[in-house]
């Protein structure tokens, strides 16, 4: 049977190989179960080091224009990179 | 009131920057074991009994008034109760002065428990931590509310306090839009004595720790509104006028302390290219908390600013 795992990092910004300020692991393997405030240091330094140890990319932030007005507003983490790993979990 | 002990200028920039204050064991311990006298005990783990009703069973009986959103502070709790007392330390009195001003009104408050494995596994739910989230919701004002946060006992790391995220407050999101955070460069954890507060900026992303210790945990929440103005309330006197504006980037050495450095140090969440939007609405924040609408540290505000059509 194969589950995916699905890993989030938020990267320092829109390059790859960028710092990770911020991640998220959703097993759906049911090994691990991740949750907020689990851990205080990153898995990966940065987002290179999850695609080499093979991580597969499925999804980045795209890069918006600054709506005129809006240019200071922060909201949500900039730079979300999504990966993915299918696990054969043998069930 | 004018006898309160304001918070200096650079703890009040300490709170612009980072979005919270805290101080260790301020609560005096008589008051810290009346207030967990007033909220009474809760029970043992009961088979089968869902999470939800024995929570509603405890707030139900502890000793914390129904009080409506809105009042004045000063009438939310009664006279001698352990609230009262909390509320009228100088310390606490002096905060709550510097950061919303006069007249404080009572927004709500709440009585967090996080239970122990033994109360999950009787119920058959999963003992998880709480999600990310920002409180109310969406908050487009520059004027803020404050939370105090009161930890009546200590609390250690497997018992999972309240994990906050410094400097986060600036950030206009949508309460739980941000629950796929799992984990945040440089977010902190209350691991604290007793009677210790967290004071936190009303936009300050956080959540509860999962409780993995076999004792419950319990943390008292109250919300509180500016009514009047929040601007030049806290010591002014220690409030140093900047001559000229620091040196920025091109630097021999570091710099000595100042109000400036305190607002200008970033978090190690940052991005690279917001980080410098985080730094001028830390000024923006800054001029709004003095009244002085030209402040501006190492330069961000003023270079934008500069419309070169005098």
């Amino acid at each position: 049977m194969l589950r995916q795992k699905v890993l989030a990092l938020y990267l320092a910004n829109s390059a790859l190989d960028s710092a990770v300020v911020g991640w998220s692991l959703f097993d759906g393997t049911g090994e691990t179960r991740r949750m907020a405030g689990d851990e205080d240091l990153p898995p990966y330094p940065t987002g290179l080091h999850a695609l080499r140890d093979g991580w597969r990319l499925i999804q980045a932030s795209p890069l918006l224009p600054h709506a005129r007005g809006e240019e200071f507003d922060l909201a949500y983490l900039k730079y979300e990179f999504l990966f993915e790993q299918i696990v054969e979990t043998g069930e | 009131m004018n006898d309160l002990p304001l918070l200096s200028a650079e703890t009040m920039a300490s709170f612009a920057a980072r979005g919270f204050l805290r101080f260790d064991a301020a609560v005096p311990e008589d008051l810290n074991r009346q207030f967990l006298e007033e909220m009474g005990d809760i029970g043992p783990p009961r088979p089968g009994q869902k999470m939800r009703r024995t929570y509603g069973e405890m707030l139900a009986r502890a000793g914390v008034p129904q009080t409506p959103a809105g009042v004045p502070l000063t009438q939310a709790y009664p006279e001698g109760s352990a609230l009262k007392r909390l509320l009228d330390l100088p310390l606490v009195a002096g905060a709550i002065r510097s950061l919303v001003g006069e007249d404080p009104v009572f927004d709500h408050h709440f009585l967090h428990v996080t239970f122990p494995p033994a109360y999950h596994e009787a119920s058959g739910g999963e003992n998880v931590s709480q999600h990310y989230h920002q409180d109310s919701t969406i908050d487009p004002r520059r004027a803020f509310d404050i939370q105090i946060m009161y930890y009546p006992h200590a609390v250690t790391r497997e018992m999972g306090g309240t994990r906050f995220l410094p400097g986060s407050h600036l950030r206009k999101v949508s309460e739980a839009a941000i629950a796929r955070y799992q984990n945040i460069r440089g977010q902190q954890h209350m691991v604290c004595e007793g009677g210790t507060l967290l004071f936190l900026h009303s936009g300050i992303w956080h959540g509860g720790g999962v409780n993995v210790s076999d004792r419950t945990r319990t943390m008292f929440k109250v919300r509180i509104n500016p009514s009047r103005s929040q601007v030049r309330q806290f010591d002014v006197s220690t409030l140093k006028a900047q001559e000229t504006q620091r040196p920025i980037f091109y630097l021999k050495g570091a710099l000595p302390p100042s109000v400036e450095q305190i607002l200008m140090t970033p978090e190690p969440w940052h991005e690279n290219d917001t980080s410098r939007l985080e730094l001028l609405n830390r000024v923006r924040l800054w001029r709004y908390l003095t009244g002085d609408p030209n402040y501006d540290a190492d330069y961000w505000a003023t270079r934008i600013e500069n419309l070169a059509d005098a």
